[in-house]
């Protein structure tokens, strides 16, 4: 086979100048390898949100259901009321608290994986954080409506043990609980790699130098695992960010979050307009989150 | 160690990119605008202009032709179940091809443009209907060819949610009542008003559906309690009206331990006895007593509201004649009765009931069809919230105020 297509090379003259073009010109070779990606990316990802955009101004005729194609800032407007601000404002500190919680659940438990655990312990841990990925999202919030409910499991243990029952199904903090769980692997593993990367030689020259554990902790390993913490805060934040399904299934009455009001916007009153305005919300905190997180050099931790 | 990864840095370009592309498509949706605004003026100013459907001059077919071979129906999952659907496509030789919708408006949607010359009918409810035919995308039918519809519940012969001014826009399929849903170990006594769910007596016990609809329940209970609103009709609202139902919604919320989503969902809240009482729909109560679990439900004094929904026809639609032989069938006892106890519904006709009864044992009075037409008059069926209503002012909250007011108060 390398013989024939050396033949080729040889043989075909027109393919031997297209080639020699190319040589010499590394950017078209360069434009051409990435073409289909970049079409891929241009066509379906960007236009996509394009489309997001410029939908955020237009409106919708109250009485057919028909877009209105005039520009108008209403939808915006709409947006800054004291109900969607509200509910923006709600997101975000859920999104911020169920990030913290992950971030203090991962550290210490990827800090064993990382640099504690014996090869075999590790793979077991591994499997551990994985595992629950490999269930549907859906089972596994129901799973939790089943613990937290009134005759649930949760209550049940509580009141085994003598304590009064906590009773926290449909509520806010079933919210919290529920996202810090689903979203934990997606913190620990950017931790882990970043807590697997220091080199031995700097804790041992910490301790060398005469510094107590804990100095070595807040002086070499917590610097070094923040980039891995604020890689793996994309991801649990940007994931409660857009998230609908958990608060719908086990949020209470003031468990709305942004996800949800696109959803009735889209799903019962059909204004897209609206829905697409109040989507371009989290892109605009998304966008600042990660620039933020660039500055903490979390994408080398990736 | 703080190289600035490159695809970071791209997000600036990426954003620049988006920017300039939404300003092109902008640019292009403007200079558009003409031809798109023509149309939809068009439409809307029909329908502020004494509400005439545009399609209402249609001509309409003084008989049914041979079936094209084909339908293609919108319809809500379990409507065109192999029970009734198979013995139609026997006899008429036309194949039906269902899209299931979720909700209402992905109804609308797909049948935007008149069905697009792709859909046949839909399978409606009332706060689409007035949407569609309005829109324009259903166009009118010849009840004389549906021999059955003499037999409908007179109350779904011309109901105002696909009848306009005579004008027939689909036959009626099936209804039910929103109902009051309780636990009777809970209530050992049947409650009498819906002033249970508003009341703070069963405080964080009360469940009601997560629908903005939800606000003309809260009407309907207005009307009855406090005449001096002048409410008449819990769908067409003026705004002081509006109001006061959204507050006495605001004042319900501390009572409710979760909105539903799901019909099962309120099953389960019921059977983890986290709530005792709450707004269902005859479904819940079925399900609940199957389940062993000691429900059941009532018609209040103040009435309820209900769903009814109707087939409809595409104006565009490529088989009509396969069209109106679906709507004779559909209309017909036996299918009505196997739908009815499928679903967990009424249905239109009321020769339906013996066959329900033959199909299952107390089938008709698990379904309230054998009841008589004053209780069917206590309920107030679902129909668009227009502006333009029927007071003459067009001062009536539309449906997107309902959307926006029911976020406000479950968010």
């Amino acid at each position: 086979m390398t013989i024939e297509t050396a033949r080729a090379g040889r043989a075909g003259p027109r393919a031997a100048r297209i080639s020699a073009a190319l040589w010499r010109r590394p950017w078209l070779r360069g434009a051409l390898t990435l073409s289909p990606a970049l079409a891929w990316f241009l066509v379906i990802y960007l236009a996509s949100l394009v489309v997001m955009l410029v939908t955020a101004f237009w409106s919708v005729d109250p009485f057919t259901n028909n877009l209105q194609h005039q520009l108008t800032l209403a939808n915006f407007r709409q947006v800054f009321t004291p109900t969607y601000e509200h509910i923006i404002w709600r997101t975000v500190l859920l999104a911020a608290l169920v990030t913290l919680t992950d971030a203090v659940l991962a550290l210490p438990f990827a800090y064993f994986m990382a640099r504690v655990a014996s090869h075999r312990v590790r793979n077991l841990l591994f499997m551990g954080v994985l595992l629950p990925l490999w269930a549907s999202y859906l089972a596994r919030v129901y799973a939790w409506i089943v613990i937290l409910t009134k005759g649930g499991t949760l209550n049940w243990a509580f009141r085994h043990v003598g304590l009064p029952e906590p009773n926290i199904g449909y509520t806010s903090t079933a919210m919290w609980l529920v996202f810090s769980y689903i979203w934990l692997p997606f913190m620990i593993i950017p931790v882990y790699t970043a807590l697997e990367r220091i080199p031995d030689s700097l804790i041992e020259a910490s301790s060398d130098l005469g510094a107590r554990n804990s100095r070595t902790l807040r002086g070499i390993v917590l610097p070094l695992a923040l980039p891995g913490v604020v890689a793996g805060s994309i991801f649990t934040f940007s994931l409660t960010l857009g998230d609908f399904i958990t608060p719908l299934l086990i949020g209470g009455t003031n468990s709305s979050l942004i996800g949800n009001v696109i959803y009735d916007n889209i799903g019962t009153a059909n204004n897209l307009p609206f829905a697409a305005a109040l989507a371009i919300i989290p892109i605009v905190i998304m966008t600042v989150y990660l620039l933020t997180a660039r500055a903490f050099g979390a994408f080398e931790a990736m | 160690m703080h190289r600035p990864h490159p695809r970071v840095r791209g997000i600036g370009a990426v954003a620049i990119v988006v920017a300039a592309l939404a300003l092109l498509v902008a640019g292009c949706g403007s200079s558009s605008k003409s031809s798109n605004t023509t149309g939809s003026t068009s439409k809307s100013g029909s329908g502020t202009s004494g509400l005439v459907p545009p399609t209402h001059g249609m001509a309409v077919p003084q008989s049914v032709g041979k079936g094209e071979g084909s339908l293609n129906l919108i319809a809500w999952e379990g409507y065109t179940l192999p029970d009734w659907v198979k013995p139609f496509e026997q006899q008429s030789g036309c194949t039906v091809h269902a899209k299931f919708a979720g909700t209402s408006s992905e109804m609308v949607s797909l049948m935007a443009n008149g069905g697009g010359g792709q859909y046949d009918m839909v399978s409606a409810s009332g706060d689409a209907d007035l949407r569609l035919i309005y829109g324009g995308d259903v166009r009118p039918v010849n009840i004389d060819l549906i021999p059955a519809w003499k037999d409908f519940h007179p109350f779904l012969q011309n109901p105002s949610f696909n009848t306009i001014d005579g004008v027939h826009y689909g036959v009626s399929l099936q209804f039910g009542p929103n109902v009051l849903l309780y636990s009777t170990a809970a209530l050992p006594a049947a409650p009498t008003s819906w002033s249970t769910i508003y009341s703070s007596q069963y405080s964080g016990k009360v469940s009601v559906p997560n629908n903005p609809i939800q606000i003309a329940d809260a009407a309907l209970y207005l009307s009855k309690t406090q005449p001096n609103l002048g409410i008449t009709d819990p769908y067409e609202l003026t705004q002081s009206q509006f109001d006061a139902a959204v507050n006495l919604l605001k004042q319900q919320k501390p009572l409710i331990k979760k909105y539903w989503n799901l019909a099962s969902e309120e099953e389960s809240l019921f059977q983890n006895r986290e709530v005792v009482v709450g707004a269902a729909w005859p479904l819940q109560t079925g399900d609940l007593k199957k389940a062993g679990f000691p429900a059941a439900d009532t018609i209040p004094s103040e009435g309820a509201t209900g769903w009814a929904d109707s087939w409809l026809l595409a104006t565009k639609a490529p088989h009509p004649n396969c069209a109106y032989l679906w709507m004779q069938y559909i209309s017909t006892p036996k299918p009505q009765a196997q739908q009815a106890l499928s679903f967990g519904e009424t249905p239109a006709n009321s020769k339906a009931c013996d066959v329900m009864n033959t199909l299952e044992k107390g089938g008709c009075a698990r379904l309230h069809a054998d009841k008589p037409d004053a209780y069917f008059q206590t309920i107030q069926f679902w129909k668009t919230p227009l502006a333009q209503c029927g007071n003459g002012n067009s001062d009536c909250v539309p449906f997107q105020k309902w959307v926006n007011a029911w976020t406000q108060i479950t968010g």
